[in-house]
């Protein structure tokens, strides 16, 4: 049913491994670090929980503690990007690129920085610290910027594979990270590029375009349709920005029907990329599986993903709908 | 304070730079319409201290990586940097007139990566003091010991950013970072000790791990001195509090809240200009002496 040419996960229905995103960032600017003695790391007193110890350890000299100060390291940054570091900067996404927007708007995008922004803590499944910790609103903040990339990973595996690949890129950089346990959808051997879509799933009927968790849960969704005779082809799209606009038109023209699928908010993340590109180029019903233009709560990730309607169930549900649409 | 290497003539020649500057200010701000004049004015002996004697830097081949670096913080007062680069030879001197206009190198506020010398953009206030921290660091990293040069405005000194920053560089001892704070007692809104009391500023600075120097900022042999003695303080970075007057060298704008953000008009730019003009037939002698 996967994609064969993908070397993606074979035990994903059964009982996949489950590991944070944000390992693969630790792990991924660890031996990009090591190719490259220009990384430095920066993080506002969240080095293990953003998963920046294990360079802090391996390069305790380009290690750069920056207190809980997010405008300032955003600054810093920029400044060391000036003489030649690249420097990747670390803290919840609420807060970096949240509360230091206008440094990443004009020390670092206006500039063209080389600087990659770590956003930790993304989506509603951060659970229990509530709202205020849920990165809602973090790819439509940093999608607008003009000069930034836009990464969403889908788990471990891409998230290392985009950490060491945008050290090769020039210019700012966001990627956003969950908290949570989230299940290994691909291996070591997935190809990733950069600004490059892939289809996990192939399908004819309906298109559902996911990023970050929701790859999962639509790889589900399309398991359980296919047995309703639904052939849903599924696309894991990690680069909001430059978004992958082929992938997306043929999809548009060959399945005639798309659902977009993300933990975010519904305004401005990748349902309204994707709603861009298609009304633009080749118009088609789009259902939108995201957070409803609210704040999220305290509770278990699992709660709120079903509470928030951001399990593959919803998507489910967007498909059928869709259908109707078409 | 260490002895002066300035001489005579080095003294009167910057003077008489700092006067040329100020003319082209009020002669870029009559043509632009708009754009900040006190500020701009006031901080003309400071910038031109630092672009024709103090820093390491060559307006022939602006990207020279052992020169020193200039971060302007407070961004609004662009018209002396622009004005400044162009006298320096960082492009051609006619293009100063073209300050804020469609398809302009100068922008209202600096846009790093189209106008040779221009380290970093700015505008938002705070950022810049981060920005030349950020340059510090990384030449600390690499054992490079070019000098990192930055300006603030004594309103941003409001910005929490600043404070933050102002932490992290004493913190890290970067003894390659001079800072001169241009105290000039204005913002926009009004007085700054009205707006948001900041004093005493000397000894704020000084609680985060800073080594402080005040000079009158329109005594261009005391600024000089004091960015030479930065060089000698070893594990911490410098803070120089420049007092100065803004609209400095105009009479009807000294000391004026409302020239912050205003240009001249016709009118008042042909006085500025003739007041300038007796200035320098004084031999340029409008600092006072400092001790």
């Amino acid at each position: 049913m996967l994609n064969p040419d993908l070397n993606l996960a074979d035990n994903l229905f059964d009982d996949p491994d489950q590991v944070p995103q944000r390992n693969g960032y630790g792990d991924g600017v660890v031996e990009a670090g090591e190719k490259n003695k220009n990384i430095v790391v920066l993080c506002c007193d969240l080095t293990e929980s953003t998963r920046s110890l294990a360079f802090k350890k391996a390069f305790p000299e380009r290690f750069v503690e920056m207190g809980i100060a997010e405008q300032n390291m955003a600054g810093i940054a920029a400044g060391m990007a000036f003489s030649g570091k690249i420097p990747y900067i670390a803290s919840y996404a609420t807060f970096s690129p949240g509360r230091n927007w206008d440094q990443i708007r004009v020390s670092i995008c206006y500039s063209m920085a080389n600087v990659k922004i770590m956003g930790a803590h993304a989506g509603i499944s951060v659970g229990p610290d509530g709202a205020t910790h849920q990165a809602l609103e973090d790819i439509a903040i940093t999608r607008c910027l003009p000069n930034m990339m836009v990464i969403v990973p889908c788990d471990y595996w891409e998230a290392k594979k985009a950490t060491i690949a945008i050290s090769e890129t020039n210019g700012p950089v966001y990627m956003r990270f969950g908290r949570e346990k989230v299940p290994v959808v691909t291996t070591e051997k997935t190809p990733f590029e950069v600004g490059r879509a892939e289809i996990f799933k192939h399908g004819k009927d309906v298109t559902v375009i996911a990023c970050g968790s929701l790859v999962y849960e639509s790889l589900i969704a399309a398991g359980s349709l296919s047995k309703e005779g639904i052939d849903v082809r599924v696309i894991n799209c990690h680069t909001i920005k430059p978004i992958d606009e082929g992938i997306i038109i043929n999809a548009a023209k060959e399945t005639g029907a798309i659902v977009t699928a993300e933990e975010h908010q519904v305004h401005g993340g990748l349902g309204s990329a994707v709603a861009e590109v298609v009304s633009k180029d080749h118009p088609v019903p789009i259902e939108f599986v995201a957070i409803m233009d609210r704040f999220g709560e305290s509770g278990e990730p699992d709660e709120l993903m079903t509470k928030f309607g951001v399990k593959s169930r919803d998507i489910i549900i967007a498909v059928n709908k869709v259908l109707k649409r078409k | 304070m260490i002895v002066s290497q300035i001489s005579d003539e080095q003294l009167a020649f910057l003077e008489d730079k700092a006067n040329q500057i100020r003319e082209d200010i009020i002669k870029m701000l009559l043509e632009a319409g708009s754009g900040h004049s006190a500020g701009s004015l006031g901080t003309a002996d400071i910038f031109t201290a630092l672009y024709f004697h103090v820093m390491k830097h060559d307006p022939k081949n602006p990207d020279w990586e052992d020169r020193d670096r200039f971060v302007l913080s407070n961004a609004h007062i662009c018209p002396v940097l622009y004005a400044t680069l162009a006298h320096a030879g960082y492009y051609p001197r006619e293009e100063m007139m073209t300050l804020r206009k469609f398809g302009s190198r100068l922008q209202g506020h600096p846009h790093r990566g189209i106008l040779p010398g221009l380290e970093a953009s700015g505008g938002p206030l705070g950022h810049g003091i981060s920005i030349a921290i950020g340059m510090t660091l990384a030449d600390k990293i690499d054992g490079k010991r070019r000098r990192v040069y930055c300006m603030l405005g004594d309103g941003e000194q409001d910005e929490g950013q600043v404070w933050e920053a102002l932490m992290f560089a004493g913190k890290n001892k970067l003894n390659n970072l001079a800072v001169v704070v241009d105290r000039n007692n204005i913002q926009i809104d009004g007085f700054t000790e009205d707006i948001m009391p900041m004093e005493p500023l000397n000894e704020k600075y000084r609680s985060f791990g800073w080594h402080i120097l005040e000079v009158d900022g329109h005594n261009i042999r005391s600024i000089v001195d004091a960015f030479d003695e930065a060089k000698a303080v070893y594990e911490k970075p410098t803070m120089v509090i420049a007092h100065t007057i803004p609209g400095k060298g105009v009479d009807f704008m000294e000391f004026k809240p409302e020239w912050h953000g205003k240009p001249p008009n016709k009118e008042e730019a042909e006085k500025a200009l003739a007041e300038l003009e007796q200035i320098k037939s004084l031999g340029g002698k409008i600092t006072c002496e400092h001790h």
